[in-house]
């Protein structure tokens, strides 16, 4: 039952980084690929239906992560203190930026939200990198199952680390850049002429860094934490996690290249849900390693009592389904590129 | 440990109430709206979409702001509550993960087809995505209630070997009594608001002698609606909110009736201020008799003063708890008058010349707002020094590994944060006010002769 929930709650994060991950892109690259107002316009009205119900994801992976795993949210929780903090901080600045912006026409009014709505979205990609750097790194976690990180210590990865250290901020840089590429596809695909062209082109950039990056944060994870070489020693059928990565990788170029705009974006997604399942597969069965892997916390000395997990596994199906039938329902009604003019998001007066 | 303890209960205090403000107007006004779209659809009258689209703006902001002040919320729990979430994660967690995946998703997925899908859905499409946020904002509700009252009157569940608390009973945890009553009660309340602000707005449009037609129909949604909330409110959800508290909790109907001393015929304090270290009331304004009624519908019933109980199961703000009580039950009287006067006006047919009326109605719009808020720190501080009542104290559930001082830095974070949200907030609903529902189509159609003939 524990494996099935940790399964469960990997497929919802998944899901988060993959639709929250457009929209923070589309914000961390608006100032970039978007100049005039009516251009800044067609990427907001591209997120604009959609941006909060992607981010319910995360609100549910959390309260998923909450019921089946309440000894990992405890601690984890606590322990990333901080980082958390400033994740709720950005989100609330960031969502307020999507919101706000297009009820004032001044010149005053726009800039600073297009300012913080662009600024909060790439302080937020990175924190997330770094959030998941933390989790293959280990914490410091002792005998009470609890720790508290701080933000940073000296940027080494010793017994005492912060949340910030080469390897977090390393990998950080790696979900910004992998966010602005994917978030730069679907802006691509949504958006027409100049901003459409400007994403497409900052996406094919954001490519190299992605997988020069990507090489170089492979490598250097299998010395960070072992359990990845074992894990995938000892059962080599997950390799198909990193060759979903590679393939996805592969084609956003190729797709690029042919013009492809829709199948480029899917292809990023391919990439991120293969980077991710990579590192699940790695850690597993640890749900929160300690550096002291002694203390790491694991899906059985973490999951809930068996007669919650198996009610939930009931309830769950049902909602998701039924959360999966409002998604598609929602994208096909906005599918298409967005028109600015004949949009109603907003008004002006 | 004392002073972080303080810290994080602040902390949740500020970031709860601060962020219920939003919720209570959206959870009300959800089913507003769904009234305007049912008589746009059955009366055919396009006015009354107009009068949709105005409030959906207004709806857009609060919701936008319930959202990303309600996500801080879960995350507190084990941001700053590790030892409780460790213990009773495996209940609630239920609850708050099943109001992720049932209410949220549904909640947000018809928002953005409610806010920018109209042209697209058609009318009935239109209607049902109305409707749907409406279920998705109070499914959002029930399952926040049922966690609540878990921590209220905890079911369903069984203290596993190492301590922890697993769940036992899925349907009793989720058909706790307590969270039927107290659904029903929190519902109504966030109704109130919405109908206060629908009708307040309205009656400051007639005021002021501008959209007059709309101001008709906000008035009257408000006003109808509201004086239904209002009593049932008191009758019976309140009453039964009482018995439940007499019944489970008879040490916090002590602590909020002030009532030092255990009594037969005890009285009911309308006003006075409890003295808890002297153990009485100053100043008391009493109705004889009145609390062994209300309580046990009998005047001589014997009724537990906070002399009947250990004072370490005394809930530890006792002053506090009294207010907002008090608060909350004199707001709630105010409400029921307000709202059967007007009703009553409006059945007689004066009630859209009666200035004096509508400037009531205009000014009692911050009134609900503080008596929810009382409400929720009635039922809070009630359960001290309880987290889970009787099962866990609220000393022992705090993070042990955040300090007093990261605690303080970010509830000092928040409260920056959410005075400039607070003062944005205000800035565009009064501006949506300001700038009105759109023109009537007759009048649109004067105005462009007026252009043509200029």
């Amino acid at each position: 039952m524990g494996t099935i929930w940790f399964c469960l709650v990997a497929i919802m994060i998944v899901m988060y980084v993959l639709l929250d991950g457009f929209d923070l892109g589309a914000g961390a690259i608006h100032l970039v690929v978007a100049k005039t107002d009516e251009e800044r316009r067609q990427v907001l009205a591209s997120i604009g239906p959609v941006w909060d119900g992607n981010e319910v994801w995360l609100v549910a992976a959390g309260g998923t992560l909450y019921f089946a795993f309440p000894a990992l949210y405890a601690s984890g929780f606590s322990g990333f203190y901080l980082p958390l903090m400033i994740v709720l901080w950005l989100l609330i600045l960031r969502g307020a930026s999507i919101e706000f912006r297009n009820h004032i026409k001044s010149a005053v009014w726009d800039p600073l939200w297009d300012f913080l709505f662009c600024a909060s979205s790439l302080l937020l990609a990175v924190f997330y990198g770094a959030a998941l750097a933390n989790v293959v790194r280990g914490v410091p976690l002792d005998a009470s199952g609890y720790f508290f990180e701080p933000l940073w210590t000296n940027f080494r990865l010793g017994e005492k680390t912060g949340i910030l250290d080469w390897y977090t901020i390393l990998i950080g840089v790696l979900a910004l850049l992998a966010l602005v590429m994917h978030g730069g596809l679907w802006v691509q695909m949504k958006t027409r002429s100049k901003v459409s062209e400007r994403a497409g082109k900052f996406s094919g950039r954001a490519w190299w860094g992605v997988v020069a990056l990507t090489a170089i944060v492979t490598a250097v994870s299998f010395r960070v934490q072992p359990q990845i070489k074992e894990n995938f020693t000892a059962w080599p059928w997950g390799f198909v996690f990193p060759l979903l990565a590679v393939a996805g990788a592969a084609g956003v170029q190729f797709e690029l290249r042919r013009k492809d705009e829709r199948k480029a974006f899917f292809a990023s997604c391919a990439y991120l849900a293969g980077m991710l399942t990579s590192v699940v597969f790695g850690v597993y069965p640890m749900v929160l390693p300690a550096r002291n892997p002694v203390y790491s916390l694991t899906v059985n000395g973490a999951k809930a009592g068996d007669y919650g997990l198996k009610v939930g596994a009931i309830w769950w199906t049902i909602g998701i389904i039924l959360a999966a039938s409002y998604f598609t329902f929602v994208y096909r009604s906005f599918s298409g590129k967005v028109d600015v003019k004949a949009d109603s998001h907003g008004h002006q007066h | 440990m004392e002073e972080a303890l303080g810290v994080h209960r602040l902390h949740f205090a500020f970031t709860v109430t601060f962020h219920y403000i939003f919720p209570q107007l959206t959870m009300g006004l959800a089913l507003l709206l769904v009234y305007l779209k049912t008589k746009a659809l059955r009366t055919g009258n396009e006015h009354y979409n107009r009068a949709a689209r105005f409030w959906a703006r207004i709806f857009g902001i609060n919701f936008a702001l319930g959202v990303v002040t309600g996500i801080p919320m879960e995350f507190q729990f084990g941001t700053n509550w590790a030892a409780f979430s460790k213990t009773a994660g495996g209940v609630i967690g239920q609850t708050l993960a099943m109001e992720g995946v049932f209410s949220f998703f549904l909640e947000s997925s018809f928002l953005g087809l409610f806010l920018f899908g109209e042209k697209k859905l058609g009318r009935m499409g239109h209607w049902w995505a109305g409707f749907l946020v409406w279920l998705g904002s109070w499914f959002s509700g029930y399952f926040i209630v049922a966690t609540d009252a878990w921590m209220q009157h905890p079911v369903g569940y069984r203290v596993g070997a190492n301590g922890v608390i697993e769940l036992a009973s899925f349907w009793a945890l989720l058909l706790n009594k307590w969270t039927l009553w107290q659904y029903a009660h929190t519902m109504l309340g966030a109704v109130q608001t919405g109908c206060f602000v629908m009708a307040g707005v309205g009656a400051f449009y007639l005021l002021t002698r501008r959209d007059e037609v709309y101001g008709r129909t906000f008035v009257k949604g408000g006003v109808l609606v509201g004086a239904i909330a209002a009593l049932l409110q008191l009758f019976p959800t309140g009453d039964m909110q009482g018995k439940l508290i007499a019944e489970n909790q008879p040490v916090t109907l002590a602590a909020m009736e002030g009532l030092f001393e255990t009594q037969k015929g005890a009285p009911l304090a309308i006003l006075g201020q409890p003295d808890v270290e002297k153990r009485k009331l100053d100043n008391p304004l009493v109705v004889p008799s009145m609390l062994s009624f209300l309580t046990y519908k009998k005047w001589s019933a014997n009724v537990r003063g906070l002399d009947a109980f250990s004072q370490d199961t005394w809930p530890d703000r006792i002053a506090l708890l009294y207010y907002s009580y008090h608060v909350m039950v004199g707001l709630g009287t105010i409400f029921i008058a307000v709202m059967v006067v007007a009703a009553f006006l409006y059945w007689r047919g004066k009630l859209y010349e009666s200035r004096w009326m509508l400037w009531i109605v205009m000014l009692c719009v911050p009134l609900p707002y503080i008596a929810n808020t009382a409400g929720w720190m009635t039922a809070e501080l009630g359960r001290q020094p309880w987290l889970i009542y009787g099962l866990m104290r609220t000393a022992n559930g705090a993070s042990p590994r955040v300090s007093a001082g990261n605690a303080l830095f970010t509830l000092i974070g928040f409260m920056g944060m959410y005075a400039i949200l607070a003062i944005l907030w205000l800035f565009l609903v009064y501006r949506e006010i300001e700038l009105g529902p759109e023109p009537e189509e007759d009048l649109r159609h004067e105005k462009k002769i007026a252009i043509a003939a200029d």
